[in-house]
């Protein structure tokens, strides 16, 4: 089965409703997938620290090496690089590796192997290399995790040519979109949101895929579009909530889902559909995705837009570690409120 | 064991292809007919024919900014190589790689790399998948002594040796890391003395005498084949020419004296001497071959001077693979 998703041509519908009335968690969703895909490819093994009689420090690939052993659940020494590069010479030699970093930060201990090296080696070997590699990891802050394991740094990885990036919002969609990857015959990096784990939803039992590069409309709406991906989705869809109970305010949410390739055109219809624009994301402002989907939006609508594209992401600062401290950087439902009431020239509450 | 006569000339003619295929590179290069960073293997041909005679041909490579002569060893197409090197449409990469990222995955050649010690680590993963495979396939990284000292490949050589991956570790100790001499950034006479702390075995071998290559990677071939995990070998070699480009002498990071030294244990002329001096092969085969070798390389200079440059079309091409 492959959800069903919009056409990105089309005038935005909401879409991809699970059929289904069982639920998982996020976590769990990304386990099953797991389980599932192994079964069904024996190409595919797994490597990374802790993976295997661990199951991945936050249980991702519990049980995996209970059915697969370790042949196909590899614990590895603590290096990313050589965890990357085992991954590509895997991939090159026509495995299909799954391999994890512990942390999205820690995909900068990496990333010559990711940026240099996976993103590259078709394109500089005249297309004769495939890499069906997908690296996962854990991004997003909110867990006093501090500097070193709470960042969110897709932009880095979006301005490489070769890599797709992917940052699901939902059980449902991590689901489909891990499938996705490991069939893509690309390197791909699938970012989840670690405050997200114990998220609940409604998730399809079967093995599905949600295409790469294909948004989602989560909610949909006239007055303004709030484009989010990973968890700021669930922080716009609350936002939006309380603008509707509050202030009769109708806004559409488009969730990219891979943030590259990303889903413009669909961003552009809703633009065009509400005139207005706010995109939000954990990441810091400064060069983050926020820059490219206003510039795209400018470039493509600029004729509809009634305001300029508004940001509403972390300031310039590394992540703090106090809890007093980190509750003023990761955007939240309040912040994106107010991004949206500005947007639309209202009065923000309490401003 | 000792080579066969059979084996001795497949090591000359493999040495003799990368010899002059480079020297053809570097006359095209000082001509202003070859675009970007030309990285000459000259010198070192021993490592890299010893090392590919005594592999098979489904043993993979992975390879270093210095990569030509890896290539051609692995049975490279030097046409196809030359139109690579000159960035054209008829190239190995279409004219999209280049010196420092020619290969040729049919030949499980994984490409040239142009980050030191990045492509170490591909290599293990090569010889993941063999174990996975179950078969005994061996992959082979090729790296400098230079490469040694990043972090990538102790992070690569502690993974495979941990893993006990078939993976044959081939140290080219040309004792200068581009323009500075190894003693000044490394406080070990002889590489190999690292193998220890992988808990792997590690060997020296005179990188001039392309038989010795042959045998000591034979030997570390096997081990890797029987399951008994990684060898590092670490090859004494010599480059003639500079780091890049065709200059050979006149430098202030090495004398003129120290090239001529080496160039006296030049490792064609010491193996055709060796072979005529005991009646193996005669001076007369070893001319002819010689001459096959140099029309090879006329006949890739001219298909790699006849190609046209890569249409403006393919620019944005083999970005990504197509999902079907």
């Amino acid at each position: 089965m492959t959800a069903t998703t919009t056409p990105s041509s089309v005038h935005p519908q909401p879409s991809f409703v699970p059929e289904t009335d069982r639920e998982l968690t996020y976590l769990g969703a990304f386990n099953e997938a797991m389980f599932q895909l192994m079964r069904e490819d024996e190409d595919i093994f797994v490597a990374g620290e802790d993976v295997g009689l661990q199951g991945g420090v936050f249980g991702s690939f519990k049980g995996l090496s209970d059915e697969f052993g370790e042949r196909r659940v590899v614990d590895t020494p603590i290096a990313e690089q050589a965890i990357v590069g085992l991954g590509i010479g895997a991939a090159v030699a026509g495995l299909r590796p799954v391999v994890d970093l512990m942390f999205f930060d820690f995909v900068m201990v990496a990333m010559d192997q990711i940026a240099n090296q996976a993103a590259k080696l078709k394109y500089m070997f005249g297309g004769k290399a495939t890499l069906p590699l997908t690296i996962t990891t854990n991004g997003g802050a909110g867990l006093s995790a501090a500097a070193q394991h709470s960042q969110s740094l897709e932009a880095m990885l979006c301005h490489v040519p070769g890599l797709k990036v992917v940052m699901p919002s939902s059980p449902a969609d991590l689901k489909g979109l891990l499938v996705a990857c490991v069939r893509e015959n690309n390197p791909t990096i699938l970012v989840k949101n670690k405050r997200m784990f114990g998220t609940t939803g409604l998730v399809p039992e079967e093995l599905y895929e949600i295409p790469l590069g294909v948004g989602n409309v989560v909610r949909e709406g006239n007055d303004v579009t709030i484009v989010a991906y990973g968890r700021m989705v669930e922080e716009s869809e609350k936002a939006a909530q309380r603008l509707a109970d509050e202030h009769g305010l109708s806004c559409e949410i488009i969730d990219p889902r891979t943030v590259q390739p990303l889903d413009t055109d669909l961003i552009v219809a809703s633009a065009k559909k509400t005139n207005r624009v706010v995109v939000v994301h954990e990441a810091v402002r400064f060069g983050g995705l926020g820059a490219e989907i206003a510039a795209q939006v400018q470039e493509e609508a600029f004729d509809y837009l009634d305001a300029p594209v508004a940001r509403v992401a972390a300031p310039f600062s590394p992540i703090p570690f106090s809890p007093g401290l980190e509750g003023h950087y990761v955007p939240n439902a309040k912040r994106i409120s107010a991004g949206i009431l500005e947007t639309l020239g209202r009065p923000v509450p309490g401003a | 064991m000792e080579p066969s006569v059979e084996i001795i000339k497949d090591l000359h003619r493999r040495m003799l292809r990368i010899r002059l295929f480079e020297e053809a590179a570097g006359k095209l290069f000082e001509g202003n007919k070859m675009p970007g960073f030309l990285h000459l293997y000259v010198g070192q041909e021993a490592v890299a024919a010893g090392v590919c005679v005594a592999m098979r041909d489904d043993d993979q490579v992975s390879s270093t900014h210095r990569g030509h002569g890896h290539l051609v060893a692995k049975g490279g197409d030097l046409s196809k190589m030359m139109a690579e090197l000159m960035g054209k449409a008829d190239g190995y990469c279409n004219g999209k790689g280049g010196s420092m990222h020619i290969c040729d995955l049919d030949l499980n050649m994984l490409g040239a790399n142009g980050i030191v010690g990045g492509g170490t680590p591909i290599a293990v993963g090569a010889g993941f998948a063999n174990k996975y495979r179950g078969n005994d396939t061996v992959s082979v990284a090729f790296f400098g002594d230079g490469s040694t000292n990043i972090g990538a490949f102790h992070e690569a050589i502690n993974m495979a040796a941990a893993l006990k991956l078939p993976v044959l570790f081939i140290c080219e100790n040309n004792e200068y890391g581009e323009y500075t001499r190894r003693d000044k950034v490394m406080a070990i006479n002889d590489v190999v003395d690292r193998a220890a702390g992988y808990g792997i075995p590690g060997v020296i071998v005179d990188g001039m005498d392309a038989m010795a290559v042959y045998e000591a990677s034979l030997e570390g071939l096997d081990r890797a084949r029987r399951g008994e995990g990684p060898t590092f070998i670490e090859c004494k070699t010599y480059r003639y020419y500079n780091h890049h480009g065709v200059q050979t002498l006149g430098m202030k990071y090495r004398t003129d004296e120290e090239v001529e030294e080496w160039k006296k244990k030049d490792c064609i002329d010491a193996l055709e001497k060796r072979v005529t001096d005991a009646g193996l092969i005669s001076a007369e085969e070893l001319a002819a071959v010689r001459a096959e070798v140099e029309a090879e390389v006329a006949e890739a200079v001219e298909f790699g001077e006849n190609s046209p440059y890569p249409d403006a079309s393919t620019l944005l091409t083999d970005v990504y693979t197509e999902m079907v």
